[in-house]
């Protein structure tokens, strides 16, 4: 074969082999590493699945947060103030995580409608709120009754 | 007074920036010495009054200038003196002031380096960094102006800089990752020249190449000081996070990686030449998307300042018409005519296109899964995260796969090879580095762990490759000795960086998976066990700095009785915000570093406290260092020197207007 042309047949089976691999790694691995982010009122509704991972945004319940005395243990509400969901997470919480704060906890939902954080974000900056929870919070204030604890 | 001057120099430095991107481009066209021979003063005309505001900016800052807008939003009068300096940068304001400012550096050093070339070139290269000036000019001017007033209700006293950012790696992290993000538009501005004056040949490549490895090597070290800062500065111990704007400064370094080898053949064999200039244009572009990224607020990540839409428009609009006008100008330009150079499949030529088609496509799949959530969100899709494990996944086997190939290139020869010299040259080494692999992987662990081993073999494989890539130059089969005049500085570059990039992978690996870390309660008195340490908290006291009060734990750690040091975390709060700050205190060494760093108080006497052993983290940097410093090195070379002296000195605009 011409070398020129044995050259361009190598180059383009190199790329669509390559590109064919990655194509296959990016899909198989999106499949399971995206989370879906999700408002309380949403997880409240039954909107979000229980089966697999999520991420939940909002405010942290003022006088919602429970340390335990013995361990890492932590539970806190989280709200949109319109419905509010439990989160328990065990660890060491970001410096940014407050009481009346942005939150972003990603884990599943157990039986009960307790979201298990494995990891938990708060903003980074005081001017700076998580695109997602501004967008949770959209059109919603504290104002409209204060989020309930039951 | 002093923020209207600064102003009016800005005003200035964009009226000149104008100047620059019209009139030499102007005289390129109709061949007009004088319009073009304006270009380098130009040039350090903009220099110097970015220069100036960027200065009285810093005055502003260094003085307490609290009626300023982002001084008193990003500094405090208890703010130590270099932290005030740096919260220049810590903001969107004053860090795009510093983008324009290495910009206008970078036009500089073109302009003062370049003279050996034809005027035509300089003056289009110029030139198209002045249109790249004038769009980030006019980006700071109408939407984010760095000397905005607070008049008449001056703050007493500024809201400090974020408490994350008063650290040293602040003060030199964002420069230099700018020197390399900006750099990228130097190789930028020559393949738009280039094309522009349909000449893409091998000189126009040797033209190019210094530029692009010391941006390229810049952006290395940027890039691993970022990583470095966020390990002990966020104090969860992490390295990398696959943060959005990690990625945003990734894509273009790893573009800029295909780059530089793409550059090397288009140098040395004059082929690859419109992929070069494909990857030129796109390495830049890479690199205004993540400005995009990074200043428009659209990704949660720790660098987003506070969003501002009318900000991220302006830039995306300014991405499109830069993108867009290139990828046109490609289109019509590019040459048509297919080189007549030709190469076998088995040659440095193939090899070189393999790392070129890995690296392309790892910048596709990095880009996939950063803007994934934007494209999903913008099409109201559902508002997803894409997370470390699809980064890890995708991105792990395509070094993987690229790395068998690494070790073979600096033995391979250009043009045509047979596989059966690279199997004599690398075979025995090959399998002494087999050897050694599968002796040292359960060494530190219990068990055979086959990614260590797997990861001593691919690394090693690498350094085998450079090392006796490096015996074929020096050793001489006649004379005794070697002869190291042969080494040049190209080849010495080329060796630290693959050596480099071998200690970043064995570092990656290893820590990933001999990583040991430990959450827990403890109270003074407590003793604690990590693999082979001991960790004992002995006191906890307070503490006071220059702006803030700490509440510090000291811990003594032992080996076998024997102890290794006494650490220290803090955890700060400052007084001007309120914010709460985590100080991890690390013992550092070669082999392994221990990381502590507290959570918060439990009880009365007690504390959530993260204990962390990390084996190999340093090398990880010490890899990336290495990578940075070779791509600086191989700028040294002779040839990039001799270049400019062979150029006539007299009239070398004439010769190149006539040519």
């Amino acid at each position: 074969m011409h070398p020129v042309r044995k050259q361009r047949l190598i180059l383009v089976s190199l790329v669509v082999v390559l590109s064919s691999a990655a194509t296959g790694l990016v899909a198989f691995a999106l499949r399971d590493n995206i989370n879906l982010f999700y408002p309380p009122a949403d997880v409240v509704a039954g909107k979000a699945p229980t089966d697999r991972s999520i991420r939940l945004g909002g405010m942290v319940v003022e006088g919602s947060i429970e340390r335990s005395d013995t361990d890492l243990d932590t539970t806190f509400w989280v709200t949109d103030y319109e419905a509010s969901v439990p989160v328990r997470y065990s660890g060491i919480l970001p410096d940014l995580f407050a009481e009346g704060e942005g939150v972003v906890a990603e884990g599943t939902l157990d039986e009960s409608g307790m979201l298990v954080a494995t990891q938990v974000l708060a903003k980074h900056d005081e001017n700076y709120m998580p695109p997602e929870v501004a967008a949770a919070l959209e059109g919603k204030t504290a104002s409209q009754g204060q989020p309930f604890l039951p | 007074m002093i923020p209207e001057l600064g102003h009016v120099a800005l005003i200035i430095a964009f009226v000149l920036a104008i100047g620059l991107a019209v009139v030499p481009m102007w005289g390129a066209m109709r061949r007009d010495v004088a319009a073009m021979n304006m270009a380098p003063s130009l040039a350090v005309g903009v220099t110097v009054f970015v220069a100036v505001a960027f200065a009285l900016l810093a005055v502003s800052f260094l003085q307490d200038d609290f009626s300023v807008a982002v001084v008193a939003a990003n500094s405090n009068s208890l703010l130590p003196p270099i932290f005030k300096f740096s919260a220049l940068w810590g903001n969107h304001e004053g860090s795009l002031l510093l983008w324009v400012l290495i910009l206008s550096g970078w036009m500089t050093a073109v302009a003062t380096f370049s003279r050996g070339l034809p005027l035509v070139m300089v003056a289009r290269v110029l030139s198209v960094m002045g249109v790249v000036a004038v769009g980030f000019l006019a980006f700071s001017l109408l939407t984010s102006n760095p000397f905005e007033r607070l008049l008449p209700n001056t703050p007493l006293d500024g809201n400090d800089l974020n408490p994350l950012l008063q650290d040293p790696g602040l003060i030199i992290h964002p420069p230099l990752l700018y020197m390399g993000y900006v750099g990228l538009s130097v190789p930028f501005a020559f393949a738009i020249a280039a094309l522009m004056g349909g000449r893409l040949d091998a000189s126009w490549a040797r033209w190019s190449r210094p530029w692009t490895n010391v941006a390229w090597g810049f952006l290395t070290l940027g890039i691993m000081l970022g990583s470095w800062w966020a390990y002990y500065e966020l104090g969860w111990g992490g390295w990398w996070f696959w943060d959005p704007v990690e990625n945003a400064s990734f894509m273009p370094w790893l573009m800029g990686t295909a780059l530089v080898h793409s550059l090397a053949v288009t140098e040395k064999r004059g082929v690859f030449r419109s992929w070069t200039v494909l990857l030129a244009i796109f390495a830049f572009s890479l690199s205004l998307l993540g400005t995009f990224l990074v200043r428009s607020g659209v990704l949660t990540s720790v660098h987003a300042f506070a969003a501002d839409p009318e900000r991220g428009l302006f830039i995306l609009i300014f991405l499109a018409l830069v993108v867009g006008g290139s990828l046109l100008l490609y289109a019509l330009r590019a040459p048509s005519v297919a080189s007549r150079v030709s190469y076998g499949g088995v040659s440095r030529e193939s090899l070189l296109m393999i790392n070129n088609l890995v690296f392309t496509v790892s910048t596709i799949v990095v880009l996939l899964g950063t803007l994934f959530p934007l494209i999903m969100d913008a099409f109201s899709l559902g508002k997803y995260s894409v997370g470390p494990p699809y980064f890890n996944a995708v991105f792990v086997p395509l070094m993987a796969l690229v790395m068998p190939f690494m070790a073979v290139g600096p033995l391979s020869r250009w043009r045509e090879d047979t596989t059966r010299r690279w199997l004599h040259e690398l075979l025995v080494p090959g399998l002494g580095v087999l050897v050694v692999a599968i002796v040292l992987a359960p060494l530190g662990s219990e068990d055979f762990n086959v990614w260590i081993a797997l990861a001593v073999l691919l690394a090693g494989w690498v350094a085998v490759g450079v090392l006796k890539g490096l015996w074929r130059l020096i050793a001489t089969r006649t004379e005794g000795g070697l002869k190291w005049r042969r080494l040049t500085p190209s080849f010495l570059g080329m060796a630290l960086a693959h050596l480099g990039f071998a200690a970043v992978v064995l570092g990656a690996v290893v820590v990933s998976q001999e990583n040991q870390e430990r959450d827990l309660r403890m109270a003074v008195g407590d003793v604690e066990t990590l693999g082979a340490y001991r960790f004992e908290l002995m006191s906890l006291r307070q503490q006071a700095g220059p702006n803030y009060l700490a509440d510090q734990a000291v811990f003594e750690v032992r080996r076998d009785q024997e102890l290794i040091g006494v650490l220290m975390p803090e955890k700060r709060r400052y007084f001007a915000s309120g914010r709460i700050m985590t100080e991890a205190a690390i013992d550092a060494s070669l082999w392994r570093d221990l990381y502590i760093a507290l959570g918060e108080p439990i009880g009365e006497q007690a504390w959530a406290v993260r204990l962390q052993c990390k084996p190999m983290v340093r090398w990880l940097w010490l890899g990336a260092l290495m990578i940075g410093l070779g791509a600086l090195v191989t700028a040294l070379d002779r040839r990039y020197r001799s270049q400019r002296s062979t150029v006539p000195a007299a009239a070398p605009g004439v010769a190149a207007v006539a040519g």
